[in-house]
């Protein structure tokens, strides 16, 4: 049986108490995007400035409001691509989304999770990694993600 | 004093002997659907076991006895909530079928562009969305009463907001707060109009003596499944007047007397309103169900649950009396059990994830009434809500676990 030390763990948070990136940027220049958990509503704002010269993620602000998952998730993320370019953080975003649906690909008995291994190969999830308790409380996994939709809608209307 | 033998009630319910996490499961979630006794399951089992047909239909002895069985239930249905007449009481899949009902009969036959409806902030959105819908498609003005700082609704401008209504849609108990407006005195103003009045008694009815006379009403919906009953079935009482000239809901069998390949005449009252076979073990369960509420006595649960409303009240402001915040009135004389709250600094869901390792059931979240969240400012709360089979001790383990929630988010 999970306990809440596999969902809560201490840098999840840390996150949450003290969250990173948090404000907002001018708009224009930077993109305004928000997310919304309907079902319980968390909320996940995102202002992203992307140099369309370098293709890079050069700042990330936060707002919204929520529970300690999706806060946090929201804060690791900023943190995780500031500074990256829009491929690294395109990566991340699959990466992460493979790290919290490989519980529920075997649920599905869609085999062992080899193609979600695959995305996870090679990138370096850090702290995020700390995210993957969420797994074991399914109805939580929501909560995980939005801010990663939320950024990859961001990514897909700014570019 | 002592209203219920909750001891012996608990006995009569066995999902509460099981365990969860180790701990004794405490169901503190029934204002979102209550549990069931012994009685409801064996009725429902035993109907299916000796008596189970397709009612109105054969004539032969089971088609009998489940056709009897069927109609006994909505006569104790109708006996429970005082309706002067069985032909009144239209069984629907729950309350929110219910006001769907009305909305799409008798609002679709007497409202056009540029009539009002009034409905309070209190408001589920079973008696929201139905009127949303209509006001998108008819042009109808939807009006709300007001919720005052001490989380009643805001009379003082009534008569402006009645002045030319056709309807109003009133909760009898908030699910979310436990407040409960002053029904009659509403219908009366509603009236007074000649406007009709609906009241959605889904939290009322499992934790009161209703009176649908009394009440004066025009429309009364509740739903089987929070008063000890199986889900799929709820009620619409109805005016018989007011039912016999609206058109009919759903087509099909058994809401028609006649159908020919020109048209259809419709069934007489109740039926009229009963499209398709009727979930009939479900209707035997409801009855089974007010059957058991019945013995206890409406006004001893009552008692019970307001005596333990201010025991949790209580505990609540006194083991937390800086960091968590009541939404809902402190008067149990004026609310109901529904308790909902929340920390400062933690989110709603946090709340019940910890309390889920203690075997605790509570909702998180916006409770189905995201018009009355945005009215409170807060995007969710955690509600505690009590029934016949919750005592103290039940109280004392939420209140020590939410100690302990407090403790692991802020240290």
């Amino acid at each position: 049986m999970p306990g809440l030390e596999d969902l809560y763990r201490e840098i999840i948070l840390d996150h949450y108490r003290s969250p990173r990136n948090r404000g907002e940027l001018p708009v224009p220049p930077a993109h305004k995007v928000e997310g919304f958990n309907p079902l319980c509503g968390d909320e996940v704002v995102l202002y992203l400035d992307v140099d369309p010269d370098t293709d890079t993620v050069r700042d990330v602000k936060i707002a919204g409001q929520g529970c300690s998952i999706s806060q946090a998730s929201t804060s690791m993320m900023s943190a995780a691509v500031k500074g990256k370019s829009v491929a690294e953080a395109r990566q991340l975003i699959r990466a992460f989304k493979a790290l919290m649906s490989i519980h529920e690909h075997k649920l599905e008995g869609e085999g062992d999770g080899a193609d979600l291994q695959a995305e996870l190969e090679g990138v370096r999830l850090g702290d995020l990694e700390a995210l993957q308790g969420v797994v074991k409380f399914p109805v939580r996994i929501k909560c995980a993600t939005l801010a990663w939709n939320t950024l990859q809608q961001g990514l897909d209307e700014t570019g | 004093m002592t209203y219920l033998d909750v001891a012996r009630i608990k006995e009569d319910f066995p999902i509460l002997r099981r365990e969860v996490h180790g701990h004794r499961l405490v169901y503190l979630d029934s204002a979102s659907s209550s549990q069931k006794p012994i009685a409801v399951l064996d009725a429902m089992d035993q109907m299916y076991r000796t008596s189970y047909a397709n009612v109105h239909r054969g004539v032969y002895t089971i088609a009998e006895e489940a056709t009897a069985a069927y109609e006994n239930a909505r006569t104790k249905v109708a006996r429970f909530v005082n309706a002067p007449s069985t032909a009144e009481l239209v069984f629907t899949r729950n309350a929110t079928e219910a006001i769907n009902l009305v909305a799409y009969t008798w609002a679709r036959a007497n409202l056009r562009e540029g009539d009002a409806i009034v409905l309070t902030h209190l408001e589920h959105h079973a008696n929201v969305v139905p009127w949303h819908m209509l006001a998108a498609e008819r042009g109808v003005e939807v009006r709300w009463i007001p919720m005052t700082p001490d989380y009643e609704l805001d009379l003082s401008n009534l008569d402006a907001l009645l002045d030319g209504a056709k309807l109003l849609g009133v909760s009898a108990m908030s699910n979310v707060l436990g407040t409960m407006p002053p029904v009659r005195q509403l219908v009366d103003a509603a009236h007074a109009v000649g406007a009709l009045a609906l009241v959605d008694a889904c939290q009322y009815v499992p934790h009161n003596v209703t009176d649908v006379q009394a009440w004066d009403a025009d429309f009364v919906a509740f739903s089987a499944h929070k008063l000890l009953g199986p889900t799929g079935i709820g009620a619409l009482w109805g005016r018989e007047a007011l039912l016999d000239a609206m058109p009919p809901f759903l087509g099909g069998g058994e809401m028609i007397r006649d159908v020919r390949l020109d048209g259809f005449t419709p069934n007489e009252l109740p039926w009229k309103f009963e499209a398709g076979t009727q979930p009939i073990a479900e209707a035997v369960g409801f009855g089974a169900a007010v059957d058991y509420l019945s013995a206890l006595g409406m006004d001893a649960v009552r008692a019970h649950e307001k005596q333990l409303t201010a025991y949790a009240l209580n505990a609540l402001l006194e083991r937390f009396p800086r960091t968590l915040h009541i939404y809902g009135p402190l008067d149990v004389e004026r609310r109901g059990g529904a308790v909902s709250f929340l920390f400062d600094e933690i989110h709603a869901h946090d709340v019940s994830q910890v309390l889920d390792e203690d075997g605790v059931c509570v909702r998180a979240g916006h409770h189905c009434a995201k018009p009355l969240m945005r009215v409170l400012g807060v995007p969710a709360t955690t509600r505690a809500s009590f029934y016949v089979y919750n005592d103290e001790t039940d109280v004392d383990v939420l209140v020590e676990s939410l100690a302990k929630a407090e403790k692991f988010f802020l240290g």
